[in-house]
C-alpha cells in the first residue's frame, strides 16, 4: 500500500520514534497492540483514528466493567444500551426513545458552544433511532455562585441550551441545577432528549448490504472539534483554554432540518442503516456501522464535503463538525434519499461503499490513506479493571456526629436561608430562557417534581426527570447512587407516572486514581440494585471521567434521567397545593439524618457525615401506594422531600400553589432535624377533606407509615411542633426569597 | 373555511397553529415556502419558530419566499393573514405590517405567561373577546421587543391598529404593544402565542377565541357574499 502522507505529518517512523501517539490518550501498550492489529506500524491519519475509538469517550475502557453491572433488559424493553439511544415500550405500537450525555469539557472552556452541541448531540442520538426528539431536559452543576467566572459559565451554558432547543424546536422541559464548590472550574454539563416512535420505525446504525453506498448528509465537514473525544477523555489544565479547536461550533437551523428531513428519509422505508456522527465523527460512526453489520467500509474522502481547503485525511476523519449523519440505501433508491434532502436544502453526498473484507479503508487522491480492521476499532480496545481502594475521608467520616451542631432556634430564617441557596431557589431564571412549550404538549412545566409531556392522539403522557445529589454520593456512593435512582422514581410517581427506565451520565473524577475508582463502583453497585428494585432497567447513558480541577476530583455525580408513563392524562398531578382546606399527609418515616443536607451544608457549613439511609423495600411500597393513591383519584397534589426537609416540601407546595398552610407536626426529634432531616422515603401530599380518610387507609394499607400533618390554607406557613410554633412566615415573603436568589446574584 | 399554516425551513410552531385550528375542527394544510398559489385557502397563518435560523435578521431572509408574493396577495384581496412571533417578524419584514421587532430589552429569550389586554376586539380576529378583555397568552422570543417612530405609533393608536398590550411589559416593546393589525384590518402580528393557549391541559384556553373570532368572521363575510 502506498503511504500519501502530507509534509507536515510525522511518518509511521516517526510516530513510533517521538511517542506522538502518547500526545493523543494512546499508552504505550496500547500502541504495541494496534500494531500487532495492523501487522505494521499505524500512520499519521490511522493512529488517530484508533485513539479516538480507543478513547474513554468512545470506548469506555475503563468503566465498560461497571456498566455490565447495571441491569439492562426488562418486559418493555426494546432496545437497551449499544445503539444510539435505548428503547423502551409504550403501548399501542409506540416506544419512548431517551439517552442522556455529557458535554462538560467543551462546556468549561467554551460554554455558550460546548453546551448548544450537546443539545444538538442529544438530539441526534434520538432521531438517528428513527424518533420524533419531543422533549430536552438537562443536569448542570457549577461552583459557589459568587465568583465571576462561575457566573459567566452558568449564563453561557443556559444560554447555549436556551440557543439551540429554542430554534430547533424541541422543548426543554425540565433538569436541574446545582451549585457547589467541588464544581469550581468543572462544570457538568449533561443534555437529555426524550423521543417517541412507532415500534416498526426503528432504526439501527447498520452499514448492511456489500455493494450498498454509503451517504453523508449534513453541512460540510471543517476542522472544528478535531480530537474532541480526547480532550473529553482527559484532564482539564491549563493548556485547555489553547485547545478550543477542540470545540465544536453548532448550528441548531442547519440540525433542524438535518432532522425533518432524515425522518422524512426514514419514514419512506428504504433506509437500511442510519447513525449520527458525534464523537470522533466520521471516524465512529463508519467503523460502528460497519462493526454492527460484520462488514467493511471504504471511504472515499475526496467526496466529503468540505468547509475548508486542504484539509487532510486527519482532520476530516477526526473533525466533529456538527449536525451530520451517515446513513445506507440499496443503489435502486439512492434517487429517492437524494430528492428528499434537495428539497429540505440539505447536503447529501455519496461517500463510501460497502465491503465484505471487514476493512474501515480511507482513500484520497487516489491512494489508500489508511487501512485498519474494523474489529480491532470497535471491539477490541483494551478494558482495564482498574484498581480501587476505600478513601480515607470515608473511613473517617463514619465516626462524625453529624447531631453535634448547636441547635437552631430561628427555624424561619433558616427555612429563608435554604430557600434562597441557588441550588434549591426558583430555576425560573433559567427555564424562562428556555422554550419549554413550544410543540404544545408540555402538560407540566419546569419547576414541579417531573415535566410531564403528552403523546400526541392518545390519553398518555410522558414523565421526566433528572437527579442526582453530589453529595450524599461522595460521602457514601453506594447509598447515593441508589437515592438518585429512588429519588428519581419519586419524582416520577409524584406526576402520576409509573416509572419505566433510566439513562445513566456516569460524572466522576479521574479513574486512574484508586479512590475515584472506588466511588463509582459502590455508586454503580447502588444505582444497579436500585434499578433491579425499582423495576428500571438502565437502557443507555454516558460516562464522563476525568472531570477534575485544582481542588481535586468532583463530587462523584452520577446523574439519572428517569421517564415514566403516565397512563391517563387525568393523572397528572403536580406539587402545587390546590384548594383551601385540603388535608396534608406525610408519608414515609422522619429520622435525625442531616449527613450531606442542605442544612448542614447552608446552616453549618460543611457536607460530612454519612448521607440519609435507603431501604429499597420502603421505598418500593411507597411509590406503589402513591402511585395506587394518584391514579385512584384520591390525591391533590404530591411533592417529594428532598433538599431542606419537610419544610421546603411544604414552602414549596404552598408557594407554588400560592396558598398557606397550617402545619401541626408531633415528634421526639429536636425541631431543627425535625424540619430539615433529609430522610428518605418520603412524600407530601394533599387531599380533599372528604377523601382525606379513604387515602390515609390506602396508603397504611401498603405498609407505609403516613400521618396527617396539617390543612390548606391562610396566606401564611404556619408550623407548629408538639403544639409550640415553630415558624409563621407569609408564603409571598417566603416566594420573594426563592423567587429572587439567583435574579439577584446574576445581576 | 380552509387554513393554510406555511412552513419556512426552520419554522417550529407549525405544527402548535395546525393543532389548533384542528381544535376548532376546521381544515388545515401545511403549504411549503416554495408554494405560488394561494387561491385554495381563507386563512393564512405565518407560524413561529426560527426561519432561516433567523440568520441577517429575523424574517429577513423569508420575506424573499416565493410563498411570499401569494401572502401580499392574499392581504390585498382581504383574506385573513395572522402571523405570530417570528411569523409578525416576517409580516413586518415584508412591510404588511408597521415596525420593526429588536431584541428584548433584558437581551434575553422569554419563555412564559403573560397577561394581555384585548385593546381592540373589533378585528376579525379578536370579536370573540371583550374590550379590554385581560387573557392569559404565553411568549416564546428573544427579539419581541416592537418598535415604530412616533409617527407610526400615532397612526397606529388613531386607527385602532394595536389590537393587544401586555400587563407587564416583557420586552421593552414601546406603548406596551403585543400585537398590531393592518389599517383594513384583515392582518394582523402579535409575538405571543395564542396557538399553544388552545387547552387548559397546557396552561390557558384564552388563545382558542382568536381561532373561532376568525372563523365566525369568515362565515359572515361568506353568507353576506353568498347573499349579495
Amino acid at each position: 500500500m502506498t503511504q500519501q502522507v502530507s509534509a507536515k505529518e510525522p511518518t509511521a517512523e516517526q510516530i513510533a520514534e517521538q511517542h506522538i501517539y502518547q500526545q493523543m490518550g494512546v499508552s504505550e501498550s496500547e500502541y504495541e497492540l494496534i500494531c500487532e492489529f495492523m501487522g505494521r506500524k499505524p500512520n499519521y491519519t490511522e493512529i488517530g483514528v484508533f485513539s479516538v475509538m480507543w478513547s474513554e469517550h468512545c470506548a469506555y475502557k475503563n468503566s465498560k466493567p461497571l456498566l455490565r453491572r447495571f441491569p439492562t433488559t426488562g418486559p418493555r424493553v426494546l432496545m437497551g444500551p449499544g445503539e444510539g439511544a435505548g428503547i423502551v415500550d409504550i403501548g399501542d405500537n409506540q416506544a419512548v426513545v431517551f439517552k442522556i450525555e455529557s458535554h462538560n469539557h467543551p462546556s468549561a472552556v467554551e460554554p455558550f458552544q460546548g453546551a448548544a452541541t450537546g443539545v444538538g448531540g442529544i438530539i441526534r442520538d434520538i432521531f438517528s433511532m428513527g424518533a420524533r426528539p419531543i422533549a430536552t431536559l438537562n443536569s448542570l452543576r457549577f461552583g459557589k455562585l459568587e465568583s465571576d467566572r462561575v457566573k459567566y459559565l452558568f449564563e453561557h451554558v443556559v444560554s447555549g441550551i436556551a440557543g439551540y432547543g429554542n430554534c430547533i424546536g424541541i422543548p426543554t422541559v425540565g433538569g436541574e441545577v446545582v451549585f457547589d464548590e467541588s464544581y469550581e472550574g468543572n462544570p457538568l454539563v449533561n443534555a437529555m432528549c426524550v423521543g417517541l416512535i412507532d415500534h416498526d420505525k426503528i432504526q439501527r446504525g447498520v452499514a448492511k448490504g456489500v455493494g450498498n453506498p454509503v451517504f453523508y448528509v449534513g453541512p460540510p465537514t471543517g476542522r472544528d472539534g478535531i480530537h474532541g473525544a480526547t480532550f473529553a477523555s482527559i484532564e482539564l489544565s491549563e493548556e485547555s483554554e489553547a485547545n478550543r479547536t477542540a470545540v465544536q461550533v453548532g448550528d441548531p437551523f442547519m440540525e433542524k432540518l438535518v432532522m425533518e428531513s432524515c425522518l422524512e428519509l426514514i419514514d419512506s422505508g428504504i433506509v437500511l442503516g442510519i447513525q449520527d456522527m458525534g464523537a470522533a465523527g466520521l471516524t465512529c460512526s463508519s467503523a460502528e456501522m460497519a462493526s454492527k453489520a460484520g462488514n467493511g467500509l471504504e471511504l472515499y474522502l475526496d467526496q466529503v464535503p468540505q468547509r475548508e481547503e486542504g484539509m487532510t485525511p486527519y482532520e476530516m476523519m477526526l473533525s466533529e463538525s456538527q449536525e451530520r449523519m451517515l446513513f445506507v440505501v440499496e443503489p435502486k433508491d439512492e434517487a429517492q434519499a437524494q430528492e428528499i434532502f434537495d428539497r429540505w436544502g440539505v447536503i447529501c453526498a455519496k461517500v463510501g461503499k460497502v465491503t465484505d473484507d471487514g476493512r474501515l479503508k480511507l482513500l484520497h487522491h487516489g491512494e489508500i490513506v489508511g487501512d485498519m480492521p474494523v474489529t480491532a476499532l470497535v471491539d477490541e480496545c483494551p478494558v482495564y479493571d482498574k484498581p480501587s481502594s476505600v478513601p480515607a475521608y470515608y473511613i473517617n467520616s463514619e465516626r462524625i456526629d453529624t447531631l453535634r451542631y448547636d441547635e437552631v432556634t430561628d427555624l424561619g430564617g433558616a427555612l429563608k436561608q435554604i430557600l434562597a441557596s441557588p441550588s434549591v431557589a426558583s430555576k425560573a431564571w433559567v427555564y424562562d430562557q428556555y422554550d419549554y412549550m413550544v410543540r404544545t404538549s408540555t402538560a407540566v412545566r419546569p419547576g414541579s417534581d417531573a415535566a410531564v409531556v403528552t403523546v400526541n392522539g392518545t390519553r398518555k403522557g410522558l414523565a421526566m426527570t433528572t437527579d442526582c445529589n453530589g453529595r450524599y454520593v461522595y460521602l457514601d456512593p453506594e447509598v447515593g447512587g441508589k437515592i438518585a435512582v429512588s429519588e428519581a422514581a419519586r419524582n416520577i410517581v409524584c406526576t402520576g407516572a409509573e416509572p419505566l427506565a433510566i439513562t445513566d451520565n456516569l460524572n466522576f473524577g479521574n479513574p486512574e486514581k484508586p479512590e475515584i475508582f472506588w466511588q463509582m463502583e459502590q455508586a454503580v453497585d447502588g444505582m444497579a440494585e436500585a434499578c433491579r428494585e425499582l423495576n428500571t432497567p438502565v437502557i443507555g447513558g454516558n460516562v464522563s471521567l476525568y472531570n477534575e480541577n485544582a481542588g481535586g476530583s468532583i463530587y462523584p455525580t452520577p446523574v439519572v434521567g428517569m421517564v415514566g408513563l403516565v397512563h391517563d392524562i387525568d393523572h397528572i398531578t403536580t406539587q402545587a397545593f390546590k384548594n383551601e382546606g385540603d388535608t396534608i399527609l406525610l408519608l414515609g418515616d422522619t429520622k435525625a439524618e442531616l449527613g450531606g443536607s442542605e442544612f448542614q451544608t447552608i446552616l453549618h457549613g460543611v457536607a460530612e457525615g454519612r448521607p440519609p439511609a435507603l431501604d429499597l423495600q420502603v421505598e418500593k411500597k411507597l411509590l406503589a401506594s402513591v402511585l395506587g393513591a394518584i391514579q385512584s383519584g384520591l390525591v391533590q397534589s404530591a411533592h417529594d422531600l428532598s433538599e431542606g426537609g419537610l419544610s421546603v416540601a411544604v414552602a414549596e407546595s404552598c408557594i407554588s400553589g400560592g396558598i398557606g398552610a397550617q402545619v401541626h407536626i408531633e415528634t421526639d426529634l429536636r425541631s431543627d432535624f425535625a424540619l430539615f432531616s433529609e430522610s428518605q422515603s418520603r412524600i407530601l401530599l394533599s387531599a380533599s377533606p372528604e377523601k382525606a380518610e379513604q387515602l390515609k387507609t390506602y396508603i397504611e394499607g401498603h405498609g407505609v407509615p403516613v400521618v396527617r400533618i396539617g390543612t390548606v390554607g391562610g396566606s401564611n406557613l404556619a408550623l407548629d411542633i408538639n403544639g409550640k410554633n415553630a415558624l409563621n412566615e407569609s408564603v409571598e415573603a417566603l416566594k420573594q426569597v426563592w423567587k429572587d436568589a439567583i435574579p439577584c446574584l446574576m445581576k | 373555511m380552509k387554513f393554510a399554516v406555511l412552513v419556512f425551513p426552520g419554522s417550529n410552531c407549525d405544527i402548535d397553529c395546525y393543532k389548533a385550528v384542528e381544535e376548532i375542527g376546521e381544515s388545515v394544510d401545511y403549504v411549503w415556502h416554495t408554494a405560488t398559489d394561494l387561491s385554495a385557502y381563507d386563512c393564512i397563518l405565518v407560524p413561529g419558530g426560527f426561519s432561516y435560523g433567523d440568520y441577517l435578521r429575523c424574517g429577513a431572509i423569508s420575506r424573499f419566499a416565493p410563498v411570499m408574493a401569494e401572502v401580499a396577495k392574499a392581504a390585498e384581496q382581504g383574506k385573513f393573514i395572522l402571523g405570530i412571533c417570528n411569523g409578525f417578524q416576517i409580516l413586518t419584514e415584508a412591510g404588511l405590517l408597521p415596525g420593526a421587532l429588536r431584541r428584548n430589552e433584558s437581551m434575553k429569550f422569554r419563555c412564559h405567561d403573560t397577561v394581555l389586554k384585548v385593546v381592540n376586539n373589533e378585528t376579525p380576529f379578536t370579536r370573540e373577546y371583550g374590550k379590554n378583555e385581560e387573557v392569559i397568552i404565553p411568549i416564546a422570543h428573544g427579539e419581541g421587543n416592537y418598535y415604530c417612530d412616533e409617527e407610526t405609533l400615532e397612526t397606529l393608536k388613531h386607527n385602532n391598529q394595536i389590537v393587544f398590550t401586555y400587563g407587564d411589559n416583557p420586552n421593552g416593546s414601546i406603548a406596551d404593544i403585543a400585537g398590531i393589525c393592518n389599517e383594513r384590518g384583515n392582518v394582523i402580528g402579535m409575538m405571543p402565542h395564542p396557538e399553544r393557549a388552545v387547552n387548559t391541559l397546557f396552561g390557558s384556553e384564552d388563545g382558542k377565541r382568536m381561532f373561532t373570532s376568525i372563523l365566525k368572521s369568515w362565515r359572515d363575510s361568506h353568507d353576506t357574499a353568498s347573499i349579495s
